[in-house]
Order: C-alpha cells, then structure tokens, then sequence
C-alpha cells in the first residue's frame, strides 16, 4: 500500500511527471467549466497541435543538452521555408509526397551542417549564428514562397488531419517518435556523449568523447525535426504561411525547460517534453473558454511559465547534493 | 631551514608584441567595422553627410544603443534577458497613453517597471533560474500588459518629452551626443570606478566575490534595476521620437540588442563587456539598416542582408580572436 | 625556534555538522602569534572545514571560540575575521578572470577606493608580489584569464598579503603550493618564515610532508573531525605523521628492482613536444610506467593532450587521468557510476543500445577494486570526498579498453592513503601490460617511474631509467640558465 510520501517521492524522482499531472488538471478544470462537453475533442485537438510542439521540442532538447549557451534560433525560419519547399515539391500530387519529404529533410541536414558551421568554424555564439541563419532564411522564403498558396496532397492532408478512435495519426507518430529519441538519449553512445557533454564539454573531450561529432549531430537532429515539423504543420494547416513558424521558438524552449530539461545542459528528458506541450495547449484553451481577453491570456501564460521554472529549478538544483 | 634570503627567479620575458596587437585589433573591432560603414555610406550617398541626413540615420540609434546597454549590463552577470523587447514596448505604451494623460501616475509606473526588473533579479539569483527561460516568461506579461493599454496603435508622446527628443545641437544631432555620452558615462561607471570592478568581478567569479564579502543578491539586484531603468529611459526616448506607440514597437529590439553587445566585443559569459564597444555595436547595427535601404536592396532580402553582416563582423572577429590566441 | 607567543584564537569544543555528516567533532585548538601551525590529515578530517570556519565563511555549531579574549563565534563572519586581521587563501582559486590583478586587489580590499585607487591597488599588490615571491614577471594590469595557473596561485597569495586598513595577524594557507614549482613553493616557504619570525602567524595545510616537516613550528594532526594529536614539528617524522593521520592504508609496496621495459619491442607511444629541438622523442613502452618531470607549466599537460588526441585520432585508444578534476574531469550532475562507465560505453553494449545491468556491474566491480568509499554507486558524484572523486576518475581510466593511460598530475592535493592505493593499482596494472605516461609535479612519485623524462619550456631535456635517476639531477636541468 503506497503512502502519500512514497508516493510524492517517487513522482519527485521524475520530474517529468509534474508536467503530466499539470495539463491533466488543467484538462479537468476546463472540462468541469463547460460542464463536461466536449472534453474529448479537447483532448484530441490538444494532442494534434502539441505533436507539432513536441518535433521542434525534441530537436531543442538536444541542442540545449549539449551544453549552456546552445540553442537553436533558426527554428521558426526552417518552419516557414519548409513549409513552402514541401509543398511546392508536391505540387498536390499524391506520388510526389515522398520527394517533398525527402526534400525537406536534405533541406534539414543542410540547415543543420551551416548553423554548426557558423559555430564551429566561424566560432560565433550559437544564440548568434542561429539567428544570423534564421534571417538568411527567412529572407529566402519570403522570396520562394511569393507564389500562390500550393495546398498539400489529398493523402498527404488526410493523414495529417485524420485520427483513428479520436487520437490523430500524427500524435500517435510523435508519440512513437518520442519513444524512440527517449532511447536515443539514454541508451545510445551519443545520447550519453551528448548529457556529458553538456555538463563538461572539456571533461567529455579528455574523456574520450567527440564533442565536435556529437554537437554537429544534434544541431542537424534539430534542423531536420523543425524541417519535418514544418511540411507537416503545412500539410495539417492546408497549405505553407510565411508566419508559421513564430510562435514556435519560444514554445520550442518552453516545452523543454518545463518538462524539466536543465537550459544550463547536461539533465534532460523527453517525455516532459509531451506532458509540457500539451500543459502549454490546454492552458491556452483553458484560459479562452474562461473568456479571457488577449491581453490577459498572455500575463497569465508568462506568470506561469515563471511559476512552473521556480518549483522545477528548486528540484533539479536538489539532485546535485 | 636555515637562510630565509629570497630566491630570485629569472625574470620572464616580456608579454610578446604580437599578442598586444591582437588585442588592440579585438578592441578596435566594433570602432572600425563602424567607420567602414560610414565611408561606404558616404559614398554612396553623400547627402547623408550633411546634418539633416546623420539625423534621420542615427535617431533610432538612441534608443536602440540605450537597449543594448540595458542588454550589456545583464550579459554582465551571465544572464541573458529574453523579454527586453517586450519591455520597452511595454514602456512606450505607458508613455503614450498613462504619462500623457496622468503624469504622477505614469511616473510611479515607470518606478514600478524598474522595481519590477530589481525583483526579477532578486528571483533569479535566489531560485538560481535560467534567465533565458525567465526572462521568457516575463517578455508574455510585458507583452500582455502592452495589448492591454494600446490594443492597437495609438496614443500620443508627452510634449515634453517630444521636445527634448528633438533638441537641436550645433554641429552633430543630438542623437550623436547622446550616444557619445552614454558610451562614456557607463564606461567610466564599469570598466573604471570601484563599483564597476565589484559587478564585472560577480560576472568573472561570482563564488570568490562572494567569498570576498560581497552581497551576490545585491549585484544581480542594482544590475537588473539599472538594465530595467536603461530599458525605460530606451522606452521614453523612442516614444518621443514615434510620437505613438504600439504593443510590438519594439520587439526587434531584444535580438538586435543582444546582436550589439556581441559585435561590441562583449562575451555571454565571463563578465567579459564593453560599455563602448556595445554603443558602437548598436550604431553599427543601425547604419547596416541605413546601407541596406541605400543599397536598393529588395525588401524581401534586408533581413537576410543583415544576418549575412552579422556573421561578416562576427567571422572578422573569429580572426582576429585566433591570431591572439597563437601561444 | 621563534618563542611561542600570545594566542590570536582560541578553539574550544568546537563542533559542526552538515546534516547527519559530523564535520567537525569537539576541536580544541589554539593559534598563537609568531607561529607556523601545520593543519594534517586526510580527505574528510576536517582541516578544510575547521579552516573555513576560521576565515568566517562558515558557523560553528557549538564551542567557543576566543580571538583576542572575547567569544565571537555567535556573531563571526567573514568581515568580523578580517577586521580582526584573520585571511584565507584557500585551495579553490578565487580570482575574476575577467578582471585585472589591480582590480582583483581591490575587490579583497575595499578600503582602496576613491580617485587614483587604481594606482594604489597596482602599487600595493606589485609591493607584496616582489616580497614573497621577487623575480616573479607578473604585470599588475595583466588580465587574470591570460595567466598561468602557477601565476595566478603566486597572485592569489599576494593579494592575501596586502594590508591596507585592516589588520594583519593571521593568514590561513590551504595547499598552497599545489599549482607552484618547486622553485616558487620554495620562496613562499621561505616567506612564511620571515613573516612569522615579525610575529604574523600562519597556518599550513600541505600534504607535502617534507614542507610540513620543515616550515611549521607545531603541527597538528586531524582525523575524523578531531585533532588526534598536536606536537612540535621536530619531535614528527614521515612515518609518524602518516601513522597519526592512521587509517588502514595497504601497505607499501616494495621498492621493485629496476628492469628495463624497453628490452623488448618498440614504443607503444613515440611523439615529439611541440617545441622539441633536437628531435629526440618522448617513448613509451608497454608496460611502462613513464614519468614527467620538471617544473610546473613546462609543457607537459600539453604534451600529454596532443598524445591523446592523436591516439584518438587513429584510433589507437589512450585515456586521460585529469589532474584539475573540477574542470577536466567530473560530470557534476551525473552519479558515481555514470562518471566511471562513460569512457567505456562501446563494451557495455547489447547490440545497439548500453546494457543497465551490465554498466551497474562494471561500476561495481570497480568500487571494490578502487576502495571507493561510498554506500551506492548510484549517488552523485559530488557526494564523494576529493580523493574519492579522483579514484572515480582512475577507474574511468581503467575500465576503458584503452592500453595507453596518460595522469595529468592527478594526485595533487590527495591524501596519502588514497595515493598508496592507487600507487599499488598502477603497478599491478603496468604489469599486466598497460603503459602509464605520469606526469607528476611531486619529486617522490617519480619514484615509482620506469623512465623518467625531464620537461624544460616545452621540451624534454632529460631521460633517464630509474637506476639512473637523482633528485639532484632532475632539478639541476629543470632549471639549466644557459641554452644551448
């Protein structure tokens, strides 16, 4: 029979599940607002747009392990030029889907290989040369993107769209992708490398790590996650927008830091990144269906943001004693 | 022991000539990468000469140099704030709808702004919070109480303060002075007075200066508060240059600010910042705007052009970095 | 023997304790004017807290504590021990790196303000800097960061010295001479010295033996939390001090007959220092134990570096000791066991993913055979005293396949217990055939070498196998004034 403090100390061990247990509240107190309709599209449009979310919160999550001071700005302009290449490749053709997929991912990796050459041969912060790439590229979407809204295939729409049992098909191919990075990062030689390196990159180095190799590999991980993230949300949305991908920096590192990755590197997880993105989702809604205006959604979004890093950060400092 | 006569060592030789010059090179960096600007400027357009022209080039830059030091003065103590932007959008609506209308009000306003910035320090240094995540948070309340004053553009700059925007000096535009003396006065304050050496040292080794008695909770606290009031004195001065405001006035300003510091030959980390290498920083900034709209460049591709003079600068300063670093 | 003289503070029952851990155990101990106390003992003994307690940095629980006949332990601090003329210089480095040696001076010492305190600051320091340590080339508005580690220690002590308005009385060294050549150690002694011969008083933490033995006028040995035993340094000796501080340490080995490794076969290792002149190479055979010697900063770290990195490179598979553990080896957030096991990865493979059990085992196996004394491998790492932490980073070394294991001057600052035992792990190692490159900035570790090279500005002046070797000549060409 497990005691309430048994109990807290095992849920405290995981920081990940505060998250969870957070967008479930938020979930009832909607829920219990509007009298217990419509509950579950609730959740099955939570799921759909926090898959979107979760992608570039994986990608961030690497970077930002790899060490303090790593992250990756390019994100929202990747989203955007994405977007536009993918659709333009499929040319609402059905047979073309895996070409516009396959592009966007080369698209991806080239992304990847210029910021981390940015980094490491130019030796510019990451914060800079990710943003100095993010503008070369959104000026190049803006250019190639000038033509006339390209909506994606039939197929292609449909299974970004679609669910089976009310749970998208989307969700459950992020839920599986998660599952997977989740493996990477803590039973595969780069995914240790990469939490070492993030702690001590010079102790990696001595250690016998490849820091370069690794880092190099988790700013194209990134690059190809926000590419993916974007021909999908291109294809869910009906079509590529230059402004896509705004919204998407700022939550790509909220995600991170409240599913209780550590922004200084070195202490992560990928399932908080599930359980924060969907928090993130229903906070939102919950604070529309209470009415609450523009302004007053985003000062109560920020205290929480703010609430949530104080009690997480109390935690994470704990376990270095 | 027996004899306690000293052992002289032999003297080392002196710090090779070549690394002095690297270093000189590091510091005039940002100077001349801004000198270069202005004689292509120039060239191009020599009816930016006259005085009208480096007004209307170099107006903005006043608020956006007082950004980039309220920026500065974070990065100093290893932070970085995220919400600088949204900050001074918010202190522009302030001004243009409570200062105008209800003075005392808007002052105690603008007060409550810096407190706000003292107590986001205090909560970050005793909770030990990632600023960057922090500061995240707070750009959203910012930006939420901007939306809430001005739900769309509007709202007018006090006259007063529209007068002293456009003062008119001899010689060079008030702008310039202005920056001239930001630049000094700030650099007089960090890098040469006693107090300065106390903030910078809690950059360079936070344990040891609070080893030495220093109050950590202090610095991170005056540090915010004079970030916080450079940030509405950025706020005021841009409103009064705009004559209105609105909720996203100047939400570029936390990237281009951040972009300053770093061209300025400041580091994110270490406590390593140059108050006028980041006014310079910020100019240069400015004056690529300037160029890329001289240049004809398609608007599509200014933002592109401006992260490609970025990474120019910033590959120029990797150079130089690597010949100073050659033992 | 300068004649003891008044005591400055006065320790009585003094107790601290970290949770349940007992820091420090009823200490009784008094410092007296015109004195050098010698502080001994090993990780965990409590000479470190009892000094912190000292400096003001941290409270005593109980006990009193008399400087100049009152009790101030309730309301002591760092300000109220400065005030009373009691500095520290501890281990850690406390310097902005950022900052100018001025400005750093000036940071200790607030009462340099006003116009012109940047001159007074530079002055002052430059004053103390040629006292202690004279011929030393430092430039007091060099920026910290561009020093040497060496240079930075020589800074740290000075500016420890500076007086300006407050008192000078007593001034606590805790491994000083850790970053120091023996040369520099030497004056810094030879200071203590004529400081306390004016009447200042200093207390000496070394685990040099042979400074404590000839600089300290009494020395007290800690153990546990308590002071075991308290004597005039010349009724001490090597033997006795070590079995004073008494904890069951393996005895030592015997001195081995010296056999050549280089008999059979060619060098596993066979590389040139960067700065090398005449082409001779340092070498490394199997089953070698290779030592470095020479002054500190002479190129040997970065010798050692360069050796790794081309092993890594082709593939030919070397591991580091780090000697700076803080900066070269400890991951901070991650367990015991995740430190040692992260170098050998590739064997706790079960196809593409690590193996948790089998990494648990090869972390335990480890603990035993480097005595780690902690309840579970699974507590983070910094949960482990220093000397421990530094086994952890041998045992890192160890249990990766690597057969080259190069030690960056790792046993600097560790107990002796612990050196003996790693001393032992070596050997039985080598004999398996592991080569070791050892460098070491401790004369007597180059004992236990097989060959040893003598490192001067970058390049290796001498070799010589170990029947050859003498104190006498390793330091002679440490030093030689006339090149070549």
């Amino acid at each position: 029979m497990m005691t309430a403090r048994t109990a807290l100390s095992r849920v405290n061990s995981k920081p990940w599940l505060w998250s969870f247990l957070a967008a479930l509240m938020i979930w009832l107190a909607t829920v219990i607002f509007t009298g217990g309709m419509g509950g579950g599209s609730l959740l099955s449009s939570a799921l759909s747009f926090s898959a979107f979310f979760v992608i570039v919160g994986i990608g961030q999550m690497f970077v930002i392990t790899t060490g303090p001071g790593n992250i990756d700005l390019s994100i929202p302009a990747n989203i955007a030029l994405s977007g536009a290449v993918g659709m333009k490749l499929m040319n609402e053709q059905a047979d073309l889907i895996w070409l516009g997929v396959g592009a966007v991912v080369c698209l991806g990796v080239l992304l990847g290989c210029a910021n981390y050459a940015l980094i490491r041969v130019l030796r510019i912060p990451p914060i800079i040369a990710t943003l100095s790439a993010s503008f070369l590229l959104q000026s190049t979407a803006i250019a190639y993107g000038r033509s006339v809204r390209i909506q994606p295939p039939e197929l292609f729409y449909n299974f970004c769209t679609g669910n089976v049992l009310g749970v998208p098909y989307l969700a459950i191919s992020v839920v599986v992708l998660a599952v997977i990075m989740g493996y990477v990062l803590a039973r595969t030689r780069y995914g240790r490398w990469a939490v070492a390196i993030g702690q001590n990159a010079r102790a990696a180095e001595l250690a016998g790590g490849r820091v370069g190799r690794v880092r190099f590999a988790t700013y194209v991980l990134s690059a190809v996650f926000a590419s993916l993230c974007g021909v999908l949300l291109a294809g869910f949305s009906g079509g590529a927008s230059l402004s896509m991908g705004e919204e998407y920096l700022l939550a790509s590192i909220a995600v991170v830091v409240i599913g209780g990755t550590s922004v200084g590197g070195g202490f992560s997880n990928v399932p908080g990144i599930w359980g924060a993105a969907l928090f993130l989702y229903l906070l939102v809604s919950m604070l529309n269906t209470f009415g609450a205006s523009a302004g007053v959604r985003l000062i109560l979004t920020g205290l929480i943001i703010i609430a949530v890093i104080t009690a997480v950060s109390g935690r994470s400092s704990a376990r270095a004693v | 022991m027996n004899a306690s006569t000293p052992i002289p060592l032999k003297a080392t030789v002196a710090r090779p000539a070549r690394l002095n010059r690297a270093r000189l090179l590091r510091g005039a960096l940002p100077g001349v990468s801004l000198a270069v600007l202005l004689v292509v400027i120039f060239v191009m357009q020599p009816r930016a000469m006259s005085y009208m022209g480096m007004n209307l080039m170099f107006n903005l830059a006043v608020p956006i140099a007082l950004a980039t030091i309220a920026q500065m003065l974070i990065i100093t103590v290893n932070d970085l704030d995220l919400s600088l932007g949204s900050f001074i959008s918010f202190v522009a609506c302030v001004c243009a709808t409570v200062l105008n209308q209800h003075p005392l009000l808007g002052c105690l306003a603008l007060v409550g702004c810096v407190a706000a910035y003292a107590l986001l320090g205090a909560l970050i240094h005793l909770r030990k919070l990632p600023s960057i995540v922090v500061t995240l948070g707070m750009s959203f309340i910012w930006m939420g109480g901007a939306i809430l004053l001005l739900p769309a553009p509007g709202g007018t700059a006090p006259q007063w303060l529209q007068a002293i925007v456009r003062y008119k000096t001899p010689l060079l535009p008030f702008a310039i002075f202005v920056c001239i003396a930001l630049a000094l006065v700030v650099h007089l304050f960090l890098m040469r007075s006693t107090l300065g050496v106390v903030l910078r040292g809690a950059g360079g080794n936070p344990i040891a200066v609070a080893k030495a008695g220093w109050s950590l909770l202090r610095i991170k606290v005056s540090l915010y508060a004079l970030a916080g009031t450079f940030g509405v004195l950025a706020g005021l001065f841009l409103v009064g240059l705009t004559t209105s405001a609105d909720a996203s006035i100047a939400l570029r300003y936390t990237l281009l600010s951040i972009a300053g510091v770093i061209l300025g030959g400041g580091e994110f980390v270490g406590g390593r910042v140059s108050p006028i290498g980041a006014v310079l920083g910020a100019l240069t900034l400015v004056l690529a705007g300037s160029l890329l709209s001289f240049l004809h460049i398609s608007p599509d591709w200014q933002i592109g052009a401006q992260g490609a003079i970025l990474i120019l600068v910033l590959a120029l300063r990797a150079f130089v970095n690597r010949l100073e670093a050659q033992p | 023997m300068s004649t003891i003289q008044r005591a400055l503070v006065t320790f009585k029952g003094t107790s601290k304790s970290f949770g349940a851990v007992r820091a420090l155990n009823n200490v009784d101990l008094s410092f007296h004017a015109g004195e050098c106390l010698g502080l001994i003992g090993h990780n965990g003994a409590g000479k470190s807290t009892l000094m912190q307690v000292l400096a003001g940095t941290l409270a005593a629980d109980t006990g009193t504590m008399q400087v100049e006949g009152r009790d101030l332990r309730a309301s002591y601090n760092v300000q109220l021990a400065r005030q009373h003329g009691i500095r520290c210089v501890f281990q850690e480095l406390s310097l902005c790196p950022n900052l100018s040696i001025a400005e750093n001076t000036r940071l200790m010492s607030p009462a340099i303000r006003g116009f012109g305190w940047r001159r007074e600051a530079r002055a002052r320091v430059l004053a103390c800097l040629d006292e202690i340590f004279p011929g030393h080339g430092i430039d007091p508005d060099d920026t910290v960061a561009d020093l040497s580690i060496g240079k930075r220690q020589m800074v740290e002590i000075a500016r420890a010295f500076v007086q300006v308005d407050e008192p000078l009385n007593l001034v606590i060294l805790d491994e000083p001479t850790s970053s120091l050549d023996a040369r520099v150690a030497e004056q810094l002694l030879r200071f203590v010295r004529r400081f306390v011969a004016k009447g200042g008083s200093i207390v000496l933490i070394s685990h040099i033996l042979a400074e404590m033995l000839g600089t300290c006028d009494r020395i007290a040995v800690m153990r546990d939390g308590g002071v075991v035993d308290i004597r005039p340094a010349k009724d001490f000796d090597h033997a006795s001090l070590v079995e004073c501080m008494g904890s069951a340490a393996k005895a030592a080995a015997e001195r081995k007959p010296f056999a050549s490794k280089r008999l059979q076969g060619t060098a596993v290792i066979s590389q040139q220092p960067p700065r090398q002149r005449d082409g001779r190479t340092v070498d490394a055979h199997a089953g070698e134990i290779v030592g470095l010697a020479g002054l500190a900063g002479h190129g040997q770290s970065q010798w050692l570096i360069q050796v790794l990195r081309r092993c890594v490179a082709t593939g030919q598979g070397a591991a580091l000791v780090a000697g700076d553990r803080q900066t070269d080896g400890v991951f901070p957030l991650w367990s015991i066991a995740e430190n040692i096991t992260v170098s050998s990865l590739g064997q706790l493979r079960r196809g593409a993913l690590i193996d948790p059990e089998a990494e648990q085992a090869m972390a335990e196996q480890w603990r035993q055979r480097m005595s780690i004394r902690t309840p579970d491998m699974a507590n983070p790492i910094l949960s482990l005293s220093g000397g421990n932490q530094q086994k952890a980073l041998f045992a890192r070394a160890l249990a990766s396949s690597s057969s080259v294991i190069l030690m960056d001057d790792p046993m600097r600052g560790v107990d002796v217990n612990t050196k003996r035992e790693v001393y032992s792990i070596i050997a039985e190692e080598a004999a398996r055939g592991r080569t070791f490159i050892w460098y070491t900035t401790e004369l007597e570790e180059l004992d236990h070498c097989d060959h040893v090279y003598v490192f001067r500005d970058g390049q290796a002046v001498l070799d010589l196998p170990r029947n050859q070797l003498s104190e006498e000549q390793i330091l002679r060409c440490s030093f030689e004034e006339q090149l070549v």
